[in-house]
């Protein structure tokens, strides 16, 4: 075995920098990590011995415990730090922070941060592996990855479906990792959305751009729908949460006047009523609560592939190991 | 890899002979095929028990249940190995192993670690009544104090030599052979 391409090295960033084959390998990992969380003893050894540390600079529920889910199926330690009652709020750097807890002998950090770039600037200054658990607005990979494997449960395949990413793409890391990761799978990518939430030149990354969510449905066949931050509106980028809805809430009755079935996705937690109407979120094209179960699937497969990544190790990766 | 030297042990005629007794032996150890479930060691050992079961029904009429057990999660050795192996899928047969005695079967016995594994995933499924260890290859070189309880051949001293068995799903046939390693595979 040649330490491949498919390899990911000592961090998860971003799905910018990876290659198909490399995003191919972590949704082909997250398969079998699925049946663990079926059984009555929902734990393997794997990561015995290891320590990660949740370390959570915004608010979190849905990400926080799925990853901690993941660590705890994978038998790894692990400590959550979250930013209120941390010293972060005593005025500690990012880097302080983390040089502690590794001077702890910590093995993987689980980071979340309010700005972007964070998660690449603490990978380069530590020796632990870093996952990026949503850095500002740029990218949010394991969910771009919970998605992908979620559409391909259901389709069969990425490759040449049509993707519509509807809402708040401005301000949506997971926007990112959705456009990165589904155009390299090959799939054609659209965004939708008011013109004040869509980021100006977002066509120069390969996607297209609805203007009325109508001919987004059109054309689609999955849409992964945003949620709209509430506090978009005090920011005055939507007039109000009515009119959002007006004009680009998916309903059944818009979904009615699709030519085929839409898989519906929603990376959560949703504003029924505005983004997403609860005939759509609860109907049977919805596989949002699929994407939560896959959630766990994929960052387990993450957690197991980077603890292989310690560049130390990789002289040994020669030897097979079929004992 | 085609450089490498292979000695033929068992050819196809002999393994289906071995397995034919196999599957005899478990049969007799357990007094019949009630309550007896076969588990494949993934990636081999899965192709001989489905043999294993086939020659259990053609010589009983019945029908074993039979699954496959990968167990890349419980290897010893995943810290030194680098780049993490790819895992495979465990499938159990229908009724569980709760209460069964599970047969497992592998290919080849060597240090006895993939045993020592394969009895962890398979208490983490459940509470068999009796487990039993069925190899084709029996070598020397135990590492851990496990042994076979039914055995195709045994293998004496090869010193750093590999024994490989090959099944026709994966290597196009069924046989056993001592393969010398070269520079590139060792």
């Amino acid at each position: 075995m040649t330490p491949s391409t498919t390899h990911l090295g000592k961090d998860l960033v971003g799905l910018e920098p990876l290659s198909g084959d490399q995003i191919r390998s972590i949704l082909d990992t997250a398969e079998p990590f699925k049946e663990i969380s079926e059984r009555a003893i929902k734990k393997v050894p794997v990561l015995r011995g290891k320590t990660i540390v949740n370390l959570f600079f915004e608010p979190s529920t849905r990400t926080r415990v799925s990853f901690e889910f993941a660590e705890k199926r994978l038998s790894a330690d692990t400590v959550n730090i979250s930013s209120s009652g941390s010293s972060v709020v005593k005025g500690e750097t990012l880097v302080d922070t983390a040089r502690n807890l590794e001077a702890m002998k910590i093995d993987m950090v689980v980071m979340r941060h309010g700005s972007s770039g964070a998660a690449k600037f603490l990978a380069e200054r530590i020796p632990s592996n870093v996952i990026n658990a949503g850095d500002g607005r740029h990218e949010h990979p394991t969910q771009g990855l919970l998605d992908m494997l979620t559409i391909r449960d259901h389709r069969g395949r990425i490759d040449g479906l049509k993707v519509c990413i509807v809402g708040d793409v401005l301000h949506s890391r997971v926007a990112r990792s959705n456009i990165y990761g589904l155009l390299k799978l090959g799939a054609e990518v659209a965004v939708c959305g008011p013109r004040t939430l869509l980021p100006v030149g977002i066509e120069e990354l390969g996607v297209h751009v609805f203007r009325r969510v109508e001919e987004a449905i059109e054309w689609a066949d999955v849409l992964n729908i945003l949620r709209l931050q509430l506090e978009r509106m005090e920011g005055g980028y939507v007039p109000s949460l009515r009119e959002y809805n007006r004009v680009f809430g998916v309903s059944r009755a818009r979904l009615a006047a699709a030519s085929r079935e839409i898989l519906i996705l929603h990376p959560g937690p949703m504003n029924r009523g505005v983004e997403i109407d609860s005939d759509v979120a609860d109907g049977p094209h919805s596989v949002i609560l699929n994407q939560v179960t896959n959630g766990v699937a994929v960052r387990m497969a993450v957690l197991y592939l980077l603890a292989g990544g310690r560049p130390e190790s990789a002289e040994a990766a020669k030897t097979g190991g079929e004992a | 890899m085609e450089t490498e030297h292979l000695t033929p042990i068992m050819d196809e005629t002999a393994v289906q002979r071995a397995l034919a007794r196999m599957a005899r032996e478990i049969v007799e150890r357990h007094g019949g095929t009630e309550g007896l479930v076969l588990m494949g060691i993934r990636r081999r050992g899965d192709h001989l028990a489905e043999l294993i079961r086939r020659e259990i029904m053609a010589a009983e009429g019945t029908d074993v249940p039979t699954g496959a057990l990968d167990i890349t999660l419980y290897r010893d050795d995943l810290h030194t190995v680098g780049p993490m192996p790819v895992v495979g899928e465990t499938q159990l047969p229908p009724g569980g192993i709760q209460g069964a005695t599970v047969v497992l079967v592998d290919d080849v016995l060597y240090t006895g670690r993939t045993v020592r594994a394969a009895l962890n995933e398979l208490m983490d499924y459940g509470r068999p009544a009796r487990v039993l260890l069925c190899v084709l290859a029996d070598r020397e070189g135990r590492e851990v104090p496990i042994q076979a309880d039914v055995v195709g051949r045994h293998i004496e001293w090869v010193g750093d030599q590999v024994v490989e068995v090959r099944v026709p799903e994966l290597d196009g046939r069924l046989a056993v052979e001592l393969v010398t390693p070269t520079e590139e595979n060792a």
